[in-house]
């Protein structure tokens, strides 16, 4: 598949309409992709986001599961073991805790394990985050990437714009590997240019969302909508902001972060997650190996408070990164000497 | 059964604030003063009221995140029910949890849920530990017809039963799990029957039959209680609404709608107690009016109440040692 260049085209789709496009893709080149989760035949799923797929391919490429979310992992699992390529879509990704059985000790394991005689080509869509989504309380607003990254043979990714969305969903039901693939509530309205011929995005390839001399921000999911108007906002003081967007949590493209921060020389790292534990701890270590004698000032993070998400708003806002914090900690990186 | 004239005033002024409570939360949800979501227990105000009518005071119960009716049945306030649903300082979880979490352990709730089906292990555990403590307490579990299809329910039945658990598991089979009909996802149409594979007696009841539903649940915890074992009471209750407020309900037969509507299990009841010369229309009035003024207040509380400080929600993570 060639790369069309998203610059001249101009057809707008929203996040959620990319991800759906992306998946229709697949299944009417595939009846083998199969779709099931909790409520996505007429309902859609939680978000809508798998609307319409059930009136198009039917109950034996799209079906409802019952509430067991042990099983349908395991469904996964086994389907994909016998020659399908299983899409299954949690309603929120803090379900997924109950899966993860599942994926993290069959799924994840099934081709090293077996020395190599299996494999587990499996997509597993999990909507996470808060944000503009608010108010969800403390057990649909989670923010859980690191459990997954944490565990080898998984990959995770985490698509920020509609363009990304659809073309990493791709690589994800073509991989033959299991595929973590996050997709942030808040950002299911957001339009943004999606050419309307095919392409597909490598997983493992970072993108540099803006180039910039003064300082290298990494940033993933919603937090790369924050990191692009702090920059904004900072371009007046002559803090000039290099934005990377991994897009692919694990692996991740660290050649792209340390050819930034050899050229920049100052990194802040953003998540929306809790700070403890968190991916961007990795990334700082791995930059301090690899660029120590490059960096001009200490890495800084910028992270979710280390408390369960609460449900009022004054307590969200507290708990959650935001554009005035991430300003805060570029403008002390840039000024640290 | 016979039951006392106090006791049909008390069924009937429990699942009125119950209706009350959630008519008044979705006005202010839709008004955008409540934010997040509302699963409302309407049309299912029997089941809480006829099983906590059940229970002792000391007993002990799980909720869901239809969880609204639970608390009130078992006898938490409505102001700080109607400031947690607000997001304010005064709720009961001091607007940290919301509608899904809304709790007071005080008053023997273990907690609303936002996990479906993440109530049942720990009412089984709270069983347990009564079992331990040697104390006679009971714990009434209510989950969703849903609910039933996670492995945890699976689980925890099997040890209640096994170790004769004083604990009783409260179906309430509304028919739905959001767009999925319990019909296409149980293959059996008395629920109940699920009962018999754990070794325990299971039954079935007319969930807006709220007399009904206090009968079976008493039977079921008085043998709890005399450490006879786990039951379970199927109380089926079509559901009035969408599964959350908003649903447009697209997936539903409207007849279905319809039809639970139709039969209204306060409409029923009141109309029950006033033929069968129990209550007056008078006197229902009076519980009217008395529950009015307890909705009003309520709002009154959580609109004058404050939100809570943004330092706050770096408090509690852990217990402090004092
Ligand atoms: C483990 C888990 N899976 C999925 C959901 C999303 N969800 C919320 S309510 C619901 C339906 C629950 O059905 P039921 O248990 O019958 O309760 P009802 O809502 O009908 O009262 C679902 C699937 C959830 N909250 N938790």
């Amino acid at each position: 598949m060639s790369m069309p260049d998203k610059d001249i085209s101009t057809r707008k789709l929203s996040y959620l309409m990319a991800i759906r496009e992306a998946m229709q893709e697949e299944m009417r080149r595939d009846k083998n992709v199969i779709l099931f989760g909790e409520d996505v035949e007429r309902h859609g799923g939680g978000f809508g986001v798998s609307k319409e797929l059930w009136e198009e391919f039917g109950d034996q490429q799209v079906r409802n599961m019952p509430i067991s979310e042990n099983c349908m992992a395991g469904l996964a699992l086994g389907a994909a073991m016998t020659g399908c390529r299983p899409i299954l879509e949690f309603m929120f990704m803090d379900f997924s805790a109950l899966a993860i059985d599942q994926i993290c000790n069959e799924a994840a394991k099934i081709h090293y394990m077996y020395g190599g005689q299996t494999n587990a080509p499996i997509v597993y869509r999990c909507p996470q985050g808060g944000l503009s989504y608010k108010s969800a309380g403390a057990h649909h607003s989670q923010s859980l990437e690191a459990w997954y990254v944490h565990v080898p043979g998984l990959k995770v990714v985490f698509p920020g714009t509609p363009y990304d969305a659809k073309g990493l969903l791709k690589a994800a039901i073509c991989d033959p590997n299991p595929v973590v693939f996050i997709e942030h509530k808040a950002l299911y309205n957001n339009e943004g240019i999606v050419p309307e011929d095919e392409y597909i995005i490598p997983l493992g390839k970072a993108d540099v969302k803006r180039t910039g001399s003064s300082i290298t921000v990494i940033a993933y999911g919603y937090m790369l909508q924050f990191a692009l108007e702090a920059a904004e906002k900072l371009m007046p003081e002559g803090i000039d902001v290099e934005i990377i967007d991994p897009r692919t949590l694990n692996p991740f493209d660290e050649e792209c972060f340390f050819e930034s921060v050899r050229k920049t020389h100052r990194v802040v790292l953003i998540q929306e997650a809790c700070r403890t534990g968190g991916v961007t701890a990795e990334w700082g270590m791995r930059i301090e190996e690899e660029c120590f004698d490059w960096l001009d000032a200490p890495i800084v993070r910028v992270a979710g408070e280390d408390v369960p998400i609460p449900y009022a708003q004054s307590l969200e806002e507290k708990v959650w990164p935001n554009i005035s914090k991430i300003i805060a900690a570029i403008k002390n990186v840039c000024y640290f000497n | 059964m016979t039951l006392d004239k106090n006791k049909h005033a008390d069924f009937y002024k429990s699942m009125l604030r119950i209706r009350r409570f959630e008519e008044t939360a979705i006005e202010a949800f839709s008004a955008g003063k409540i934010p997040g979501f509302i699963h409302s227990y309407i049309g299912e105000e029997a089941i809480a009221s006829g099983v906590c009518g059940a229970l002792e005071p000391g007993d002990l119960i799980t909720g869901t995140h239809r969880g609204h009716g639970h608390c009130l049945a078992k006898g938490m306030r409505m102001d700080r029910m109607m400031a947690e649903l607000y997001g304010k300082a005064t709720g009961y979880n001091k607007g940290k949890g919301g509608s899904m979490h809304i709790s007071d352990f005080s008053c023997g709730v273990l907690g609303c849920n936002g996990i479906v089906a993440g109530g049942i292990g720990l009412a089984t555990g709270a069983a347990w530990g009564n079992q331990l403590q040697g104390n006679s307490r009971v714990v009434a579990c209510f989950f969703g017809d849903g609910a039933m299809n996670r492995g945890s329910f699976h689980e925890a039945v099997n040890m209640a039963s096994i170790w004769s658990l004083p604990v009783v598991y409260v179906v309430e089979a509304n028919g739905w799990g959001i767009s999925f009909s319990t019909r296409n996802a149980i293959n059996l149409v008395d629920l109940s029957e699920r009962a018999k594979a754990y070794g325990i007696p299971g039954v079935s009841v007319d969930g807006y039959d709220v007399m009904a539903v206090y009968e079976a649940a008493k039977a079921a915890i008085e043998r709890a209680r005399r450490g006879e074992g786990p039951s379970m009471v199927v109380c089926n209750a079509p559901r009035m609404r969408g599964h959350e407020e908003g649903d447009p309900q697209t997936y539903r037969p409207k007849d279905d709608i319809d039809k639970a509507k139709k039969n209204d299990p306060i409409k029923r009841y009141s109309e029950f107690l006033v033929a069968q010369s129990i209550l007056s229309k008078d006197e229902l009035k009076a519980i009217k009016q008395q529950v009015e003024e307890e909705v009003a207040q309520a709002i009154k509380f959580a609109d004058e109440s404050p939100y809570p400080n943004p330092e706050e929600a770096l408090q509690d993570l852990f217990v402090e040692e004092k």
